[in-house]
């Protein structure tokens, strides 16, 4: 086993323990910081891929991400005072969705043909990176960011009048 | 390369550069208290050592052997954990920092990137002290670092941006030899200003402490830390900011080069960016000692409608300046009046404000007849 081996097998079991912790957790707050855990782990997977632009964007997007989420766990869930109530009587059918789901994703990842070649890892400029982004496909780029500003907008909207009454 | 083994040269490297950050912090602490005692005309430390100078040491001695209390009602996991993931992400910056052409530990491509999106981390840091510590105090101090850092994240990595913009590279060690003969505070002066409020809100120092104002909420997210964990969050603070001086001499002022040339000598090069850093540092420490603290509703609305705005101005600029291929000096100029629209709109606003709000703070005025 190489050392890049041994370093993914401990990243994909970060993931999967913060991943876990986010459905298992009680506390909502708990679950929170297990999904930064967990997105730390994804952003490692992107480094062992030479994909480091988009490592450093999760980090940078999800430490902060993860911040807000805290915050919106505190201000609209009663955390201290009832412990359990997070927790539904949907439990089985949220885990047979999720298994269901794992099912199709790793059927699809299996049974796609990927163009080129995917045993090698050749990492991309980021240069060329940032070319594809904003030459080839700056309208999709763009069209993303409109649809962001226009939730941010509503939802701004949504919180003004709610305050105003 | 110091060492043939890569991993064993990665490790030395490590090494020193922890040691000398160690050894930095301990001076820094000693030289914020020297300094800003002189400024309110006190002498600081003065007992331990000739000056005073032992007393950070003295300090730490202190701090590790005292106890460390934790609250019955604090979450145990996460308020234990809370300082490790401050403390962490402090000391990650240091693996891409160069601080002369050959002393860092890994010259990253994306260098400057990997320092801002690694120091974000340690927001979550504090919200986790903030809440884990089960105290009203806390929790509204990690509540207001949360807006603050988070807000305040957007310009500086802004004006970050805005001189990779012009630099075509995110590597600071290509970024400083870019700079050749003219530094880019003289290109962006803009961006510099603006880099230099967002670095004070980023370690939330004075005028922009409001997390963990003292005389308001007692310390803010730290405030039931005691011993190694409360000296693990005040360590990793001076940690950033020696990381952050050290990244602004390297962006605007041309780091370990001359002021205006380059090819300094390897002992020149440690002169030199120890003189900008320390001006860097000698600046923050002097706004700490002379500004007054602002509130947390005048501190979004300068990050919202003043910083951020401006952020976009210079980026536009350069924007400009680099697809027109006008001659250097116009970024100067653009960037420099710029810089001045946004001192005078900040005074004139903050001026407008001071006489406003009362009336608008006051309900029993608002309501009327």
């Amino acid at each position: 086993m190489t050392v890049e081996e041994g370093v993914f097998y401990v990243i994909a079991a970060l993931t999967v323990i913060g991943a876990l912790g986010v459905v298992l957790a009680r506390n909502v707050v708990h679950a929170a910081l297990f999904l930064i855990l967990s997105l730390l782990a994804v952003a490692g997977v992107f480094l062992l891929l030479s994909a480091e632009f988009l490592a450093l964007v999760q980090i940078l997007i999800y430490g902060g991400a993860v911040t807000i989420l805290v915050l919106f766990a505190l201000m609209l869930t009663r955390v201290r005072d009832m412990p359990q109530a997070v927790d539904g009587p949907q439990r089985p059918f949220a885990a047979m969705a999720a298994a269901s789901l794992m099912g199709v994703f790793i059927l699809a990842a299996v049974g796609t043909k990927w163009p080129g070649e995917t045993e090698k890892i050749t990492a991309i400029p980021l240069r060329d990176f940032g070319e594809a982004l904003f030459r080839t496909w700056a309208l999709p780029f763009e069209v993303a960011s409109l649809v962001l500003i226009v939730a941010l907008v509503g939802s701004i909207v949504l919180a003004r009048v709610e305050e105003g009454e | 390369m110091i060492a043939d083994n890569p991993w064993l040269d990665a490790a030395l490297r490590l090494v020193a550069v922890v040691l000398l950050i160690t050894v930095a912090a301990l001076i820094l602490i000693w030289a914020e208290r020297k300094l800003v005692g002189r400024l309110q005309m006190r002498l600081g430390p003065m007992r331990v050592g000739p000056y005073g100078t032992l007393q950070s040491v003295a300090d730490a001695v202190k701090l590790l052997t005292k106890e460390d209390l934790r609250p019955v009602t604090a979450d145990r996991w996460v308020f234990e954990l809370a300082p490790f993931v401050v403390f962490v992400p402090a000391f990650l910056t240091l693996v891409s920092l160069p601080f002369t052409a050959d002393l860092f530990v890994r010259n990253l491509e994306l260098g400057l990137f990997y320092i801002v999106a690694v120091s974000s981390l340690s927001i979550v840091g504090i919200v986790m002290a903030g809440w884990g510590s089960d105290n009203k105090y806390a929790l509204l101090g990690a509540m207001r670092a949360a807006a603050q850092l988070i807000s305040y994240e957007i310009p500086l990595v802004l004006a970050i941006l805005a001189v990779a913009m012009v630099a075509g590279t995110l590597d600071l060690g290509q970024i400083v030899n870019q700079q050749g003969r003219v530094p880019y505070v003289v290109w962006q002066p803009l961006g510099f200003l603006l880099f230099i409020i967002a670095t004070l809100a980023e370690l939330y120092r004075n005028p922009f402490d409001i997390p963990v104002a003292d005389s308001e909420i007692v310390g803010g997210p730290f405030v039931e830390y005691s011993g190694i964990r409360w000296s693990m969050f005040f360590f990793a603070e001076y940690v950033n900011l020696f990381v952050l001086s050290v990244l602004g001499s390297l962006v605007f002022l041309g780091g370990w080069n001359w002021f205006l040339g380059n090819g300094a000598g390897w002992g020149l090069q440690v002169v030199w960016i120890l003189v900008k850093t320390t001006g860097f540092l000698v600046l923050f420490m002097w706004l700490r000692a002379s500004l007054p603290r602002l509130r947390i509703d005048q501190l979004m609305s300068f990050c919202w409608q003043v910083l951020l705005p401006f952020a976009f101005l210079q980026i536009i600029i350069n924007g400009l300046v680099l697809v027109y291929e006008w001659p250097d000096w116009t970024l100067t100029v653009f960037s420099g009046s710029a810089a001045l629209v946004a001192i005078w709109a900040t005074y004139v606003g903050s001026r407008r404000a001071a006489i406003a709000l009362p009336w608008a703070l006051a309900p029993a005025r608002r309501s009327g007849p």
